[in-house]
C-alpha cells in the first residue's frame, strides 16, 4: 500500500532513482524486499544504533527500553540507551543553518544563536548526567497507570558536552522576574497538526542557572544520536529526564511557571498530598514533579544467575538521587530481613550515578533474591514495595531485585 | 577537430544511454509494478493469523475494526496493548485525548472500542508488588 502511493507521489524525478536499483539488480532482489528508504517499519535497532535486546514499548512515537544488566557500563553508550520521544522525530534537520532562540516574557532582548556561535562563544563542559524517564517502573503500579508501560530500564547516565545555559542567559540578560524556562523542539506532534508541540517542558530558572544544565551538542563525545535530540538538547540531570528537551531550538525564559505542553494535568505531576491508589486526584492538587527519588540497579549479574554451592556471587550496579547524592548502598540476600553494606563509589561529578559493588555469600542451598537499597544524603531510603500510588505512575522507585539459585 | 572526433566517440554512447533509460522506464512500468501489486497481496492489512490481527498485533474480537480504525491513526497499538485499564479509565483516556490530543469524536464508537479493550485487555491485580516472573535461568561462571 505505502509501497505503491510512494511510487506514485513521487513522480518521474524519484521514480528514476528508484528504477536504478530496481531494473539492474531486480533478480538478484530476495522475494519480498522492501528497499531500505521504502520500508513500513524500519528496523529500530539499526535505525537508532541500539543493541538487540533493548525492549521496544511503542514504534509511534518510539519508545525502547534498556533491561537491567545491559546499562552495567559506568557510562552509559547509546546502544543501551533507553528512548522516549512524545512525538515524531524531525526530519531533513540542517545543523548548518539550525538555531537556538532565547526569547520569553524575562529576557531583556530576545536572542538568537546558530551552532557554530554557541561552540565558539561559551566555555564547552563535560559532565556525567543520569537521565531517568519519570515513569520508569510505571508497569507496577496497581491499579495500572497509563502510558508506556516501563519496567527498570528508563535510566542512563551517558556523559554530556555543551556549553551551560547560565553562561547564555548571562549574555542575553535576563529579568528579574524570571521563575521559569520553557523549551521548545522540532519534534512533530503525533496528530502531524504544525500548531501542537508534542511535549515543551522546562525547569525553575534555579535549576535552569545550575552548572551542570547544559546546552548540549555531544554524547559521549559523539555528535548526539538522532533519537536523543540531535544537534541540541537541554541537558537538566537529576530530574525527569522529559525536562531535557531534545531538539531543542527555542529556550523561553518565562515570568510564570511554563505552561507549555505536558506541564499541566497529570503530564509528570503528582499529588501534592498522597493519595490510595486509584482516587482520582483533581488538578489543582497536583504539583510538578522536581527532582528524582533515590534509586538504584544490580546491573551485574544479569537475573537468573545460578551459582554452586560455597561459591561466592560478585554483585554490582549503579545508584542515584536525583539532585541529592547517594550515601549508603545496602543489599539483602533475605527478603528484607537484614541488610549489609556495599563499598559505595563518589559520583564522577554532581547528578552523575555511584557505582557499587559487592562479593555475596549465600549460607546453603535455595532461591534467593538479591535486593538493593539505596539511601539519599538526606537519608531517605528505597522503599522495598511501591511508593506511593499516583494517576500517571511516576516515580516508582521500589527497591530492585534479581533472583538467583544456589545449587 | 579533437572536438569533432570525441563527439562521434560519444554520439553512440549517449544514444545508448538514452535508449536504455526510456527501455528502463518501460519496464518499469511493465514488471516493477507488478512488484508492487505483490508487495499489496502480502501485506493484507486485514490479514489475521491465529486469532491476531497481523499489522496491529490486536486480538481478532467484536470491535476489532473499530479499533483499528480510530486508535492506530496517530499512535501505535503498542500502546494500546501495553495498557490495561477498566471502563472509567478508558473513558477519561479517550476524552484527554479528545481535549489535548486531536482525537475526534467517536459517536457510539466509543462504546464498542472501550467494551472491546476491557474485554480482550482487562486490568491485572499486581498487588503491592508482585513476585519476580519470567526468570531465565543460566549457569553462572565466574
Amino acid at each position: 500500500m505505502k509501497r505503491r502511493s510512494f511510487v506514485a507521489k513521487s513522480g518521474l524525478a524519484g521514480l528514476t532513482t528508484v528504477l536504478g536499483a530496481n531494473i539492474v539488480f531486480k533478480e538478484f532482489l530476495p522475494d519480498g524486499y522492501v528497499p531500505l528508504a521504502l520500508q513500513q517499519e524500519p528496523d529500530p535497532f539499526k535505525m537508532f544504533e541500539k543493541d538487540e535486546a533493548m525492549v521496544v514499548l511503542n514504534d509511534k512515537p518510539w519508545n525502547m527500553e534498556a533491561q537491567a544488566h545491559l546499562l552495567n557500563d559506568k557510562v552509559t553508550p547509546n546502544k543501551f540507551m533507553f528512548i522516549r520521544n512524545n512525538g515524531l522525530i524531525p526530519e531533513n534537520i540542517d545543523v548548518d543553518n539550525w538555531t537556538l532562540t532565547i526569547d520569553g516574557e524575562s529576557v531583556t532582548k530576545s536572542k538568537t544563536y546558530s551552532i557554530s556561535d554557541l561552540k565558539s562563544k561559551f566555555k564547552h563542559h563535560i559532565y556525567q548526567l543520569t537521565l531517568e524517564c519519570g515513569g520508569n517502573g510505571r508497569s507496577e503500579f496497581n491499579p495500572p497507570a497509563k502510558g508506556n508501560q516501563w519496567t527498570i530500564g528508563a535510566v542512563s547516565c551517558a556523559n554530556w558536552t555543551g556549553v551551560r545555559l547560565k553562561d547564555i542567559l548571562e549574555e542575553v540578560g535576563i529579568k528579574d522576574n524570571a521563575v521559569y524556562i520553557g523549551y521548545h523542539g522540532a519534534d512533530v506532534h503525533l496528530s502531524r497538526n504544525p500548531n501542537k508541540e508534542p511535549i515543551s517542558r522546562g525547569v525553575p530558572i534555579s535549576k535552569a542557572l545550575q552548572e551542570e544544565t547544559l546546552i548540549a551538542f555531544e554524547m559521549n563525545g559523539q555528535p548526539i544520536p538522532l533519537a536523543h535530540g540531535f544537534p541540541l538538547r537541554l541537558v537538566a540531570g537529576g530530574w525527569p529526564a522529559s525536562a531535557s528537551g531534545k531538539w531543542l531550538n527555542r529556550i523561553s525564559v518565562r515570568d510564570q511557571v511554563h505552561d507549555g505542553e505536558k506541564m499541566g494535568g497529570s503530564s509528570y505531576r503528582v499529588p501534592c498530598e498522597t493519595v490510595a491508589p486509584g482516587e482520582t486526584v483533581a488538578d489543582d492538587q497536583m504539583c510538578i514533579i522536581e527532582s528524582m527519588p533515590v534509586k538504584s540497579l544490580i546491573t551485574y549479574p544479569k537475573s537468573g544467575a545460578m551459582i554452586k554451592e560455597g561459591e561466592t556471587l560478585k554483585i554490582n550496579g549503579h545508584a542515584w538521587a536525583g539532585e541529592l547524592e547517594v550515601s549508603q548502598l545496602e543489599y539483602s540476600i533475605d527478603f528484607g530481613a537484614s541488610w549489609k553494606l556495599a563499598n559505595l563509589a563518589s559520583p564522577t561529578n554532581r547528578l552523575a550515578w555511584q557505582h557499587f559493588n559487592s562479593v555475596v555469600t549465600f549460607p546453603k542451598k535455595g532461591y534467593y533474591e538479591i535486593w538493593a537499597r539505596a539511601t539519599d544524603s538526606d537519608g531517605t531510603k528505597q522503599p522495598m514495595v511501591l511508593p506511593g500510588w499516583n494517576p500517571k505512575g511516576y516515580l516508582n522507585n521500589a527497591c530492585h531485585r534479581i533472583a538467583i539459585k544456589v545449587i | 577537430m579533437e572536438n569533432r572526433k570525441l563527439s562521434r566517440l560519444y554520439k553512440p554512447l549517449i544514444v545508448i544511454c538514452t535508449l536504455s533509460l526510456i527501455i528502463g522506464i518501460l519496464l518499469f512500468y511493465v514488471y516493477g509494478s507488478k512488484e508492487t501489486e505483490e508487495q499489496v497481496v502480502e501485506t493484507d492489512p486485514d490479514l489475521i493469523e491465529n486469532g491476531i490481527h497481523v499489522r496491529t498485533g490486536f486480538i481478532d474480537a467484536d470491535g476489532l475494526q473499530v479499533v483499528v480504525n480510530n486508535c492506530t491513526t496517530c499512535h501505535s497499538s503498542k500502546l494500546v496493548i501495553q495498557n490495561r485499564m477498566g471502563v472509567e479509565q478508558w473513558n477519561a483516556t479517550i476524552r484527554w485525548m479528545q481535549k489535548t490530543q486531536g482525537l475526534w469524536e467517536l459517536g457510539e464508537n466509543q462504546e464498542i472500542i472501550v467494551n472491546y479493550l476491557v474485554e480482550n485487555y482487562p486490568p491485572l491485580e499486581k498487588g503491592r508488588r508482585a513476585p519476580l516472573t519470567n526468570i531465565k535461568w543460566y549457569e553462572l561462571k565466574n
